[in-house]
């Protein structure tokens, strides 16, 4: 059945204050999600209280400064930390999103910073994203193709056909779509979630790609695709401003169009 | 065994778990036919809360009589087969979602068996309604 309440390990209880530095006068609180597989221990939540005049406008500048300043054993990916390569995904304020694109300015009280939801946890702020990348791998997202390419350069498509592609390759594979939503929290292990529908329609719009039928195919499926419910949370969270709900409601529209 | 090893019970490869047993190639029918019954329902709905307005007030005899006219009994039965067949598909969405391992298929069973035996029932009382009506007289 479906879970109402968190198993009792995974309590999260109240953690360490780590108290402003004298004289701060911006002090802002931040709330963050520790685990750590080593110890034995149910999650807590540490608060953090910062001087936000001594560390940039992003929420990753927060974290970062946390990790640098006041506690080095803060656990958490980050990369690029201008919104490219969606290692910093985690959920702040109640919305996944990207660290580095979450400006501190925009949050009312206290951050509050958890990891993306109802996946398996590394530690910290690190969920484990291994099974939602086999799915990605499961629908085989690269270009396949009977047709010889030109032998003097590359495949070959048009202004139009190319527009079909605006909206799915700005796609940085962060999951903040997947995880924020219920039919995935519920079904994951069977439901490939939206950023891999998305990644999955993006081959079906490509000109380029010769099969469209055999994608179709193996996402016909009560879950592999249709546990979608059209509850949208993927097309609200995504911090790069794309629309999985809609390639998902093309794809169904293509299953009915060569069925009905 | 060494105690200090934890013992782990699945080691199949994240791809293969994705994969599964792969696509069922069923659920295009089940999603059209969630549409299309939810879009019969309007004017089937509309037409029915109509009827009841304009029977307000009448007795069990007119009702009767309403009941057994051919164009009122075949949209009554209509109104009754759509919505038992929309709570129907629509329910086993809800326990797709919901329920898990191995309560799964019996409560798709229940569902179904459940909505048919109602939507039976319903149409069995409109055919009472047409019998009583044509003998009534």
């Amino acid at each position: 059945m479906v879970e109402l309440r968190l198993p009792r390990n995974s309590t999260v209880g109240k953690g360490k204050t780590f108290p402003a530095p004298a004289g701060a006068k911006n002090v802002k609180t931040f709330k963050v999600y520790r685990w750590s597989p080593d110890d034995g221990k149910n999650p807590v939540i540490d608060s953090y209280e910062l001087d936000l005049d001594t560390f940039g406008p992003m929420v990753l500048d927060a974290i970062i400064h946390i990790k640098n300043e006041v506690d080095p054993t803060l656990t958490f990916r980050r990369s690029c930390r201008e919104g490219i390569c969606g290692s910093c995904a985690m959920n702040i304020d109640g919305e996944n999103t990207l660290a580095c694109l979450k400006p501190i300015k925009s949050i009312e009280g206290d951050v509050r910073i958890y990891p993306l939801p109802h996946m398996p946890i590394v530690k910290d702020l690190v969920s484990n994203l291994d099974g939602a990348y086999a799915q990605l791998r499961s629908i085989q997202p690269w270009m396949q193709a009977d047709s010889a390419p030109p032998p003097d350069g590359e495949r070959r498509q048009s202004i139009e056909e190319r527009a079909k592609l605006d909206g799915m390759w700005e796609c940085i594979l962060c999951f903040c779509c997947t995880t924020s939503c219920p039919s995935y929290w519920w079904n994951g292990d069977k439901y490939l979630g939206p950023a891999v529908l998305l990644a999955a329609y993006r081959w079906i719009a490509d000109s380029r790609d010769e099969h469209t039928g055999e994608r179709l195919d193996s996402l016909e499926d009560t879950f592999k695709l249709y546990a979608c419910r059209t509850i949208m949370n993927c097309t609200q969270t995504c911090p790069k401003g794309l629309n999985p709900a809609k390639a998902i409601g093309r794809i169904k529209e293509l299953q009915i169009e060569r069925k009905i | 065994m060494n105690a200090s090893v934890p013992h782990i019970e699945v080691m199949r490869s994240q791809l293969g778990r994705a994969r599964g047993l792969g696509a069922g190639h069923s659920g295009v029918g089940h999603w059209w036919a969630e549409r299309v019954s939810a879009a019969s329902l309007l004017p089937l709905s509309t037409w029915f809360v109509v009827q009841m307005f304009r029977l307000g007030g009448a007795d069990h005899a007119e009702v009767v009589k309403w009941g057994g006219k051919p164009v009122n009994a075949t949209m009554l039965a209509a109104l009754i087969i759509t919505t038992f067949y929309h709570a129907q598909v629509g329910l086993q969405v809800i326990v797709d979602d919901y329920v898990h391992g191995k309560a799964h298929l019996p409560t798709r069973l229940l569902v179904k068996i459940g909505t048919s035996l109602l939507g039976l029932l319903g149409v069995f009382a409109v055919i009472k309604l047409v019998a009583r009506s044509s003998t009534g007289k």
